[in-house]
């Protein structure tokens, strides 16, 4: 399980202090699928980043199953099972995609394995494993590709940052039954970052953060009806129906 | 001939596909030609002239391998080396080359290999050049490459260099010409450490109508070292040229990369990239995220840069 209580996140600009995270407290049990969702600039990547160590608490503590991980570096995280894809994935120059893959599982892997990755995210696997993880894919290839180094390894928790962003609809449907799998297989617990309706419909709990403070945690039946019911005049995560985000 | 272990040494990390005492080969040993063979096809003769051999690459020749490596263990050696390729029209052949010093004394010690291709037409060569440099000692490794190529109507050069390794000061200096559909690929790896410096010279004169030329440069510099690279290319005909430098600068290292392109004719296409940079904090923490120290994600970084 991971628990996370009473986390802030502060930041000093120009003299001042600006505070991205306040008081943030929610767990994920072993195999659960938590959903987290709200407008943009409402803290949800810097949470995500704090759960992996990229950036370092202001306050709080986060524990993975009874061990605290609160001053964990990144790579101690990733040593204790946390996987992370990046909303925005880095480039690398030189290196191919199935020697990114291998890294990422900590071994070398088979040419099979790589395409079965690759293929699981809607990418045609044997045009791609020895292209290189640079400029000359799209923005789209690149999150696929991303989310593919998460899968290639077994983690307690994987935390996924918008993992529909630049994806098309057929890659976006076979991204969606991924998640469900391994979700149904109940391994590994899942942190989804979204704005995308089929995907918060997924989750077993969802949590909204908005403005950087927790504003509604539950489940799904009880928080769907408040981010997309009819009755709703006023969406809680700045969104509406069918994932278009509210001007107001 | 029996070689002592430090020769075999550096044989091993500046010949990829090792070195043997087979087929077409010859080992220049602190100044002097140790040993040779020819093959059916190739065939190597020691200059009279001045130091050196001639090498002849029959036309005939298919997947043809040579070695030709140069071992300098001497401190306080200087050798001036002079390499003369004569490849026949629709050979196909791939020369192993390049120098490793070991210097464990006080006195610099340098080689200078000054070689000129000249490559008939429709034929096939790939250079691969690695230099490298060891040993304790105090004086300089020195290695200062001249190349010379003259590419034939519709023949192929592709030449890899890579100095990767303990060598103190460079300075090459490469000129190619191509004929009517001939093609060029250079791709040139660099890492320097401490205060090893390197300058690169390269000017490409595409001559022929339809010849190309692609050189690609990719390089590290760590401590305090100095690179400079300046590849030219010269479209007299039409043609296609593409020129990309990239370089991740660490520590107090400087680099100067000055990509040149000089059109002559209308129907010239000429394109050059140079892009110098740190290594991105993004990619470290990627990496991080796969369960490696930031020491180790650099290195992967810079291994697969190089690569």
């Amino acid at each position: 399980m991971l628990k996370v209580e009473h986390l802030s996140y502060d930041i000093y600009e120009e003299g001042r202090q600006a505070e991205i995270l306040s008081d943030v407290s929610f767990s994920v049990a072993a195999g659960e699928m938590l959903v987290i969702t709200g407008p943009n600039g409402g803290g949800k990547s810097t949470l995500a980043k704090l759960l992996m160590g990229i950036n370092k608490p202001t306050d709080g503590k986060i524990t993975l199953n009874d061990k605290e991980i609160t001053n964990f570096s990144v790579d101690e995280r990733a040593k204790a099972g946390i996987g992370f894809a990046f909303q925005q994935p880095p480039r690398f120059k030189g290196m191919t995609v199935r020697r990114l893959l291998s890294l990422a599982a900590g071994k070398t892997i088979a040419e099979e394995t790589c395409c079965s990755l690759l293929s699981s995210v809607g990418l045609c696997a044997r045009e791609y494993i020895d292209r290189e993880v640079d400029a000359t894919l799209s923005g789209g290839e690149m999150k696929r590709i991303e989310i593919a180094t998460v899968l290639a390894k077994r983690h307690n928790v994987c935390i996924f940052d918008e993992p529909e962003a630049g994806i098309d609809l057929w890659s976006f449907s076979m991204l969606i039954k991924r998640f469900q799998k391994i979700h149904e297989a109940k391994k590994e617990s899942l942190i989804l970052i979204s704005h995308q309706e089929r995907i918060i419909r997924m989750a077993d709990r969802i949590m909204v953060i908005s403005g950087g403070k927790v504003q509604a945690i539950g489940s799904t039946k009880e928080i769907m009806p408040q981010l997309f019911g009819r009755e709703v005049e006023h969406c809680v995560c700045g969104q509406q129906k069918g994932g278009e985000i509210c001007e107001s | 001939m029996n070689l002592d272990e430090t020769t075999k040494q550096v044989l091993d990390v500046i010949d990829e596909k090792g070195f043997k005492q087979e087929g077409a080969y010859s080992l220049r040993l602190n100044g002097i030609s140790v040993c040779q063979g020819n093959s059916p096809f190739v065939r190597i003769e020691r200059k009279k002239d001045k130091s050196g051999i001639d090498i002849y690459v029959a036309g005939e020749a298919r997947n043809e391998e040579m070695h030709i490596p140069v071992v300098m263990s001497k401190s306080g050696e200087i050798d001036v080396v002079y390499n003369d390729f004569y490849i026949e029209d629709g050979a196909d052949v791939t020369i192993f080359a390049g120098c490793g010093i070991h210097n464990s004394g006080c006195n610099d010690t340098r080689h200078d290999g000054i070689h000129c291709f000249h490559v008939g037409k429709n034929a096939h060569v790939k250079y691969v050049e690695n230099h490298y440099g060891e040993g304790q000692g105090t004086g300089a490794r020195i290695l200062n490459p001249v190349t010379k190529i003259y590419v034939g109507e519709n023949a192929t050069f592709t030449m890899d260099t890579a100095q990767i390794k303990g060598v103190d000061s460079t300075q090459r200096e490469t000129f190619v010409e191509l004929a009517k559909g001939a093609k060029l690929n250079v791709t040139e790896k660099l890492m320097t450490h401490g205060s090893q410096t390197v300058v690169s010279n390269m000017d490409v004169k595409l001559n022929g109508e339809d010849s190309s030329a692609r050189i690609i440069s990719r390089s590290v510099a760590k401590g305090t070292s100095k690179q400079i690279f300046h590849p030219k290319a010269i479209g007299c005909k039409p043609c296609h040229a593409h020129v990309q430098c990239d370089s991740i600068i660490m520590d107090d290292a400087q680099i100067s990369s000055i990509p040149e392109i000089n059109a002559q004719n209308v129907d010239a296409q000429i394109v050059h990239e140079a892009a110098i940079g740190r290594i991105n904090n993004e990619q470290l923490i990627k990496l991080q995220t796969f369960g490696m120290s930031e020491e180790e994600a650099e290195a992967i970084i810079i291994e697969n840069f190089l690569n």
